[in-house]
């Protein structure tokens, strides 16, 4: 008999080329996602002399400093989206730029045209490629010396994460997601509570979730320290990528679902740590700080530093003077500036279509733009009616792009501005420098967005769901 | 990259948990070409609003942090941002794990020591710079007069001694990654992208 393994052990060893004895493996990549990022990593190849390895597995897509909106485009992003683009073509990489009608954000456009398949190896230079392992892949995000080494080797050296499972039981609540989820359990562990680890997600809520909420719950596994989220593959995830333009088509397909019908932990595999969710625990959950980890409920007020231990009180004190909150304060009644609907966490179409349900028929009370997660979740979006909702009422409806998820492209939320946003980071200057980011699901964004304050949305759904 | 075994220099305390790598160089920053040094960038909002800021006034080459430094984006230019200021080390209770990676690539050592003994260094660094000596074979520091003895993994010590580029130690394994490639192609021939 064989030792039961877990879908993370199978992976690993289905990728390990060698195996140093430190205990360090290079793995084989099975694709290498670029964006405006690499100029680092291809400045390496070039000073080398080198040469993309295996440009046909090599895909670059322009997001991070995409415009989303008409006007001048500011000369150092002009140039990052050139540099990206010449950087492709010198090296025969399939490039998605700006004009193309698959761009799109990197973790969103790699499951929609098929190029993530389970089982596969995908790495790219940014930390949200955990993303990827809603698919039952390999996915984790390397930085630039490794993104240079993967272009020069399609492969790369890790240091093999240990194991852990998140088992979450009985079922989430009308009105509360995958985002609530990935924030619950992150403000429970700890932003650094999975650190080391690549957590499989399992039991009846994860089988019972879309593809696209997978996808924002293994998208936010970094926010909790994990090297990177996996979900067991299943029909859901077969059904999704039928289809789909770089996906396994025919016979091809049928032999692939046979192998990726394999890709699951042995039932008696046993993982290093063990951690279980009751959905029915869930609330809508934002957060109040800027770590993700400080996140609670909605219904719930400002947490008091002096309640705390010395360390945590100073950490609880200094995301408090930041955010510009008073402990005690009740978090429905936080009002807010602005708002925003997008990024590779929460910007596909189901998201957009809950944002759309909360705003039919209703007007926002503070401004608000939406950047849908690619040009076809936009186009998808105008064809379903869904833009109309949002700009009858009141939001602005841009491009696609990384956005005002990171404002690398200038769409930024100025100092002192409190935006409600659908976004994976709450860090001081993400969005902008001085902003002030409170992290929720996209049905709770929109919400605020028609209040004017952060609000539960479960009233607001009601009949409509 | 040179590789390094002793490090003399000063020490500064950053009294701050999760000190994530948008903090560390703020995404606007990014698109500078790295030969025009990221120095000036490191931590720059956080210096900036406080004119008082240790590392306004200290020559640092140590930085000693609080729980889950480094967590958050990918992006190495945080690790060029402290190097290129001068930084060599940063002691702290947890790192994340892509800017661990980053850090020993670049030279710099992620150090990890319990919450007790960085929460002590840091009463012992509150009232400004200290002297600093780190031998990185030992697994040893002594800072502001307090000896510790750090963790951190051996791969990473070997990367940091030797200053080894991982590209030329892999292309010793060529032949291995190219015969597993035909052999990963030949078993499942859907790993290939379609059309
Ligand atoms: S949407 Fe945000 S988190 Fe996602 S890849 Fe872009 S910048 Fe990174």
């Amino acid at each position: 008999m064989t030792t039961p393994r877990t879908l993370f052990e199978k992976l690993w060893s289905a990728h390990a080329v060698v195996r140093r004895d430190d205990g360090n493996t290079l793995l084989w990549v099975d694709r290498h996602l670029v964006h405006e990022g690499s100029h680092h990593a291809f400045a390496k190849l070039k000073t080398r002399g080198q040469k993309v390895a295996r440009p046909g597995l090599t895909f670059a897509v322009v997001d991070h400093y995409a415009p989303t909106r008409a006007g001048v485009v500011d000369p150092d992003v002009a140039r990052m989206i050139k540099t990206l683009g010449d950087n492709a073509r010198a090296h025969d990489v399939t490039l998605f730029d700006l004009k193309d009608p698959e761009q799109g954000i990197v973790h969103v456009i790699g499951p929609e045209l098929g190029l993530t398949l389970p089982g596969l190896q995908v790495n790219c230079g940014d930390s949200h490629t955990s993303t990827h392992g809603a698919f039952g892949a390999l996915a984790f995000g390397v930085g630039a010396t490794e993104v240079a080494h993967i272009l020069a080797t399609q492969t790369v050296w890790q240091a093999q994460p240990r194991t852990m499972r998140i088992t979450v039981g009985g079922a989430l609540g009308a009105g509360v997601t995958a985002k609530d989820l990935a924030l619950h359990w992150i403000a429970k562990l700890g932003a650094d509570g999975a650190r080391g680890h690549a957590i499989e997600y399992a039991g009846a809520v994860i089988r019972g979730l879309s593809m696209q909420g997978r996808m924002t719950l293994c998208n936010l596994s970094i926010e909790g320290g994990a090297r990177l989220g996996l979900i067991a593959p299943d029909e859901v995830t077969f059904d999704y990528l039928e289809g789909r333009r770089f996906a396994p088509k025919g016979a091809d397909l049928a032999r692939a679902v046979d192998d990726w019908a394999a890709l699951k932990s042995d039932a008696d595999a046993e993982f290093e740590r063990e951690e279980y969710i009751d959905a029915a625990d869930i609330a809508p959950t934002v957060t109040w700080g800027t770590s993700p980890e400080e996140a609670l409920p909605i219904s719930a007020t400002i947490p008091d530093p002096a309640a705390s231990a010395p360390g945590k009180s100073a950490a609880i004190r200094a995301s408090l003077d930041y955010m510009g909150l008073t402990p005690g304060t009740p978090i429905n009644s936080i009002p807010i500036d602005q708002v925003f609907i997008g990024s590779c966490t929460n910007g596909r179409i189901e998201d957009l279509r809950m944002a759309a349900k909360v705003l039919a028929g209703r007007r926002a009370r503070v401004p608000g733009l939406i950047s849908p997660g690619s040009a076809k979740v936009k186009r998808q979006a105008e064809a379903e009616g869904l833009a109309l909702i949002f700009t009858e009422a009141g939001l602005e409806w841009a491009n696609s792009g990384c956005s005002m998820c990171v404002g690398m492209n200038g769409d930024e939320v100025l100092a002192g501005k409190r935006c409600a946003s659908s976004t994976n980071r709450n860090f001081k200057g993400r969005q902008g420098r001085g902003a002030r980011t409170h992290l929720m699901s996209p049905a709770m964004v929109a919400a605020a967005a028609v209040t004017g304050h952060l609000t539960d949305v479960r009233p607001l759904l009601e009949g409509r769901l | 990259m040179n590789g390094w075994q002793i490090h003399d220099g000063v020490a500064v305390a950053l009294a701050a948990e999760n000190v994530d790598t948008d903090q560390l160089i703020p995404a606007r920053f990014m698109s500078t070409p790295r030969s025009q040094g990221y120095g000036q960038f490191l931590l720059h909002d956080m210096r900036q609003d406080d004119p008082d800021h240790v590392l306004n006034h200290a020559t640092a080459t140590v930085l000693v942090a609080r729980r889950n430094f480094g967590s958050g984006s990918s992006r190495e230019a945080a690790v060029y941002a402290l190097r290129d200021f001068g930084i060599r080390a940063v002691f702290a209770p947890s790192f994340g794990d892509i800017f661990s990676g980053n850090a020993v690539n670049n030279g710099l050592l992620p150090a990890r020591l319990s919450d007790e003994k960085i929460e002590a260094l840091l009463s012992d660094l509150a009232g400004g710079p200290a002297d600093v000596r780190i031998d990185l074979v030992a697994g040893t520091a002594r800072i502001a007069g307090r000896d510790a003895r750090f963790e951190l993994d051996p791969v990473s010590l070997e990367k940091l001694k030797n200053g080894w580029d991982d590209i030329d130690l892999t292309a010793q394994h060529s032949g291995a990654i190219d015969a597993f490639f035909d052999a990963r192609k030949s078993r499942h021939g859907w790993i290939m992208p379609a059309g």
